[in-house]
């Protein structure tokens, strides 16, 4: 007699499957997200926002296990706040950053989450920060989760510096719907975030206005 | 062992491979120039993937299984024949083999075709496919760039960069690119060394 009468769900961890990027252009970032959550086999949220605003203009995009990382995402949100108003202005990306890679690092054994960090501050405009496993890195580009595996080479060929805040948008919702069509943890909607020194934009494209490619 | 397999089709075919063999999990570069694209027949080649020393042996005993077939039909072999070996071999013995296969070739009744392989032994035609630990890094830039009828130098152009994209994100991929080009009247067998491969950004 089977013990497991329970649907697998309850049993398994969710975890946001996931891919997310951030990229920066002159004068700003886009950060880009599906929506998928799962529980082993089973979607358990196919309308997850997986951006986090961590500041004004400091947005970081989750992946791994949905726990761990909205749990960090909101300690660095609260440490943020303080930090600002400790130093009167708005922090800097590299500060968050920093605060997410503390408490990946020390709580590397516990946790299992990667957050790619990215916001405009005054001082170096348009940043992207990779925090995976307790580095700290700034990168033009910034690619993670499960689905990001399927899509380094597209990446990596269409990347080009200096690209206008449009072509950046384009280059993210593109490298999503690939990914989306092959990991089987990514699908959904397209979550899009653009922050720049005049505004902070938050975007969803719904599943059939994403592009579509060859096979489809 | 691990590999990176590619062919797109266009009026003839272009299999694409790149070279690294590493034992297991101690990634020792045993040799970096092992050819992985093997000729079966006059028009028909099969990339192999996954353990070498199985590949080797399988398609060693398809290439006389084809040969005879080939004299007992009295014309050139069909490309779905030595797929179709190919797969007998590695469906009757999924439990000892770990090896999979992209075969290409043209033929006079369908042209140019590709079938796939895999390890448990099933068949797919396909019109373009890649294979082997470093394809996982390269899917979203073949769903993006493939086009169907592509001419030829824009599909060697294509697996070229693909190679060169996988080999710089796989650690068990690399050494050199060893391509052909299949179509009615040959095969044309081209290696590329990795430092004249396309480089991109990051490089």
């Amino acid at each position: 007699l089977s013990e497991k009468n329970e649907p697998e769900w309850l049993s398994e961890e969710v975890k946001t499957g996931t891919t997310i990027l951030a990229i920066e252009f002159d004068g700003g970032v886009v950060l880009g997200s599906d929506s998928r959550v799962s529980a082993g086999a089973s979607v358990v949220n196919r309308v997850m926002n997986k951006l986090s605003q961590l500041h004004d203009k400091i947005y970081c995009a989750l992946s791994g296990s949905a726990a761990d990382a909205q749990t960090i995402a909101e300690v660095v949100n609260y440490q943020l706040d303080v930090h600002s108003m400790e130093i009167g202005e708005d922090p800097q990306v590299r500060s968050a950053a920093t605060l997410v890679r503390n408490i990946s690092y020390k709580y590397k054994e516990e946790l299992s989450a990667h957050l790619i960090v990215a916001g405009w501050d005054r001082r170096k405009g348009g940043q992207v920060y990779a925090t995976l496993n307790g580095l700290l890195t700034r990168q033009p580009f910034a690619v993670g989760g499960s689905g990001s595996s399927y899509v380094y080479g597209f990446v990596d060929a269409e990347y080009r510096k200096g690209m206008s805040k449009e072509e950046c948008q384009k280059f993210v919702v593109s490298t999503l719907s690939l990914a989306m069509n092959r990991d089987g943890s990514s699908g959904g909607v397209a979550y899009l975030v653009t922050i720049d020194e005049h505004c902070t934009e938050e975007k969803v494209i719904l599943g059939n206005d994403l592009p579509t490619f060859y096979d489809q | 062992m691990e590999k990176r397999c590619l062919d797109a089709q266009f009026k003839g075919v272009s299999t694409g491979v790149s070279k690294y063999n590493a034992l297991n999990h101690h990634f020792y570069v045993s040799s970096k120039t092992i050819n992985k694209v093997i000729q079966v027949h006059d028009r028909i080649f099969c990339c192999m993937a996954g353990s070498l020393a199985d590949a080797q042996a399988v398609l060693k005993t398809a290439k006389f299984h084809l040969s005879f077939h080939s004299v007992q039909m009295e014309s050139s072999p069909q490309v779905i024949a030595a797929a179709s070996v190919l797969k007998e071999l590695c469906y009757k013995n999924k439990d000892e083999l770990q090896a999979g296969f992209i075969t290409a070739g043209w033929d006079r009744k369908k042209g140019p075709q590709i079938y796939v392989v895999s390890l448990g032994g099933m068949l797919i035609k396909q019109e373009v496919t890649i294979g082997g630990s470093g394809s996982t890094y390269i899917y979203g830039y073949v769903d993006a760039k493939y086009r169907p009828n592509m001419s030829r130098e824009e599909c060697l152009q294509f697996a070229t960069n693909a190679l060169a994209l996988a080999m710089g994100r796989d650690n068990v991929s690399g050494g050199v690119a060893h391509l052909v080009v299949i179509t009615e009247s040959g095969a044309e067998h081209t290696v590329v060394p990795g430092d004249k491969l396309p480089k991109f950004h990051d490089e």
